[in-house]
């Protein structure tokens, strides 16, 4: 449904996108994930055709961003990260607006937003800017698929949300998927990965890995432990500063470690490790072997492609 | 280190007492009662529109309560909002940094509004571009920074001058993991020397990090607690899951 090969875009000196190819499925949820800065926005805006890349191409469903923009535009929906409806428009004013564009009716595609805008119906004589942060959102995402788009974009629609609404909003798109439609969505959420069939870490301009979520977490190579005691802070400290240690880092409310990977060394042995601790006086010692997550994933990533938390430049 | 007055009670960095705030009919905030213990880090969770922006704001003295009291520092949030300012320290969401100054320069300006004297300027300006490894940042714009960078620098500033405690605002949204783990163990440290550390945030795993979290529904709080007993308690997985248990009961909309 979507191709992408080597795709580039420059801001100035700024390398907003580094050869990007990748394919996206007809009816796959496809999730971009990676933190501010990645690049997703520029990628979504070039895919929606707002902007065009500096190299590459990109075809949507076949047409070509740069010479069937407007086929594109009547077949997609795009919700981007910003509100950005008709603030002076009530709800209902709003949504009767981008029927009408895209020449279809409210009623003729009510089915797939029945669900939200039930919740919007109470406001809808409500300016648009007036509504709620959650609120707008439905009522973004009403307009975007109103006229029913082949493929919906939908940058960080999760952003800001909290919890209760994350959950609706991807047991929505869920949804959304059983009608057939394909959806591209971003997050900076790495526990969100799971709600994808796909997903493309994202890092820098670049893409570290494309794979589904339990791909990339079976492709984590080392063995992951989580230690936790009664002094969290101490013991991330400690930890640092053991011989054999890898890699460690707070990891909600236990610390994940990796250990170097020498076999014969008695210092990569949990017991080694337990001795020590106790032997610092850490109480309520745990230590345990567990399955990496997206985020743990995402972390080794960005060290072995170095791309990670690299410096600025001396600004002189 | 700038300020001689101490809290009464010496352990306790808020004390809250059926602290309330109503908007008309509408009650934000409704009775709630906490303690938040020195060196803490304490979490404040709910969904939007639950009161968390309402009672940090009473907490940080911008707000007056309806009804109910709290002692912030050991100063009174109805009557002593000036010397709250002062023993507090708070970052939002949005870093307060000028973008057109040097990392230098952001420190220097904060540093005075805080009252600061010029060796104690330099001296903190110091100790934190070391605590950050910034030393060869000293002179870069602040817009020249990633945003991980910026965010331990917001931080930093925020507590310059030393407070009691300090009030974060969704601090962590964005960021890549890395960093944002660098920002944890920074909290950590901050901790550590006895500043209380208070946080909202939407990320529940975040959340798992504080030593106590308290959950608001319609202004009101269902849960306080350490995460692990929390999880004990609601037979739950992680955070995520106890807090939707809780959320699921609201009957606030929007």
């Amino acid at each position: 449904m979507i191709k992408v090969e080597h795709i580039a875009k420059k801001y100035g000196k700024v390398e907003a996108l580094q050869d990007i190819s990748f394919e996206v499925e007809a009816g796959e949820i496809y999730g971009i994930i990676g933190p501010d800065g990645a690049g997703k926005t520029t990628l979504f805006r070039i895919l929606t055709t707002l902007i065009l890349a500096d190299k590459g191409n990109a075809c949507l469903n076949g047409w070509d961003v740069r010479k069937d923009y407007r086929l594109i535009r009547n077949n997609i929906g795009y919700m981007p990260g910003r509100f950005s409806l008709y603030q002076d428009l009530s709800v209902e004013e709003n949504l009767q607006f981008f029927a009408s564009i895209f020449k279809t009716r409210i009623e003729t595609n009510y089915h797939l937003i029945k669900d939200i805008y039930q919740q919007l119906a109470p406001f809808k004589k409500r300016r648009a800017g007036a509504l709620s942060g959650g609120m707008k959102q439905k009522l973004a995402l009403c307009c975007a698929l109103i006229h029913k788009p082949l493929i919906l974009f939908l940058d960080e629609p999760t952003t800001g949300v909290d919890p209760v609404s994350r959950k609706e909003l991807w047991d929505l798109l869920k949804q959304l998927k059983a009608e057939g439609i394909t959806l591209v969505v971003s997050t900076s959420y790495m526990d969100e990965a799971g709600r994808c069939d796909r997903i493309a870490l994202m890092l820098k301009g670049h893409f570290l890995s494309v794979d589904t979520p339990q791909n990339i977490v079976n492709h984590y190579t080392d063995d992951l432990w989580a230690v936790s005691s009664c002094n969290m802070s101490k013991l991330l400290t400690d930890l640092k500063n053991y011989p054999a240690m890898k890699s460690c880092y707070a990891f909600g409310d236990v610390h994940h470690i990796s250990l170097q990977q020498q076999a014969t060394a008695y210092t990569t042995s949990q017991q080694a490790l337990q001795t020590y601790l106790e032997n610092l006086h850490h109480n309520e010692l745990s230590i345990r072997k567990i399955e990496a997550s997206i985020e743990d994933c995402f972390m080794e990533l960005a060290a072995r492609s170095s791309l990670e938390n690299k410096k600025p430049k001396q600004y002189v | 280190m700038y300020k001689e007055t101490h809290t009464h009670e010496e352990h306790l960095s808020i004390v809250a007492q059926g602290l309330t705030k109503r908007f008309g009919s509408f009650t934000a905030v409704d009775n709630i009662s906490f303690n938040v213990k020195k060196g803490e880090i304490f979490g404040f969770l709910g969904a939007n529109g639950a009161g968390k922006t309402t009672a940090m704001k009473m907490l940080c003295g911008l707000s007056k309560p309806t009804s109910g009291n709290a002692t912030v520092a050991g100063f009174d949030v109805s009557t002593q909002s000036e010397q709250i300012k002062k023993n507090i320290g708070y970052m939002s969401q949005k870093f307060a940094l000028y973008e057109d100054l040097k990392v230098w320069e952001n420190m220097r300006l904060y540093a005075g509004i805080y009252g600061l004297n010029d060796n104690e300027i330099k001296s903190r300006t110091d100790e934190i571009l070391q605590q950050l490894d910034f030393q060869n940042e000293r002179n870069t714009l602040v817009k020249a920074l990633p945003l991980g960078w910026k965010q331990k620098l917001a931080f930093s500033i925020s507590i310059i001058h030393q407070p009691d405690i300090v009030f974060l605002d969704e601090p962590t949204g964005g960021v890549d993991p890395a960093a944002r783990r660098q920002f944890w163990e920074l909290i950590y440290q901050t901790a550590d020397k006895g500043i209380t550390v208070t946080r909202t945030t939407h990320y529940m795993d975040e959340a798992e990090y504080c030593n106590r979290i308290c959950i608001l529904v319609d202004g009101k709080i269902v849960a306080l607690d350490s995460p692990k007993q929390l999880k004990e308690t609601y037979s739950a997985q992680n955070i995520d899951e106890v807090f939707r248990l809780l959320a699921r009961k609201a009957i606030r909309n929007q």
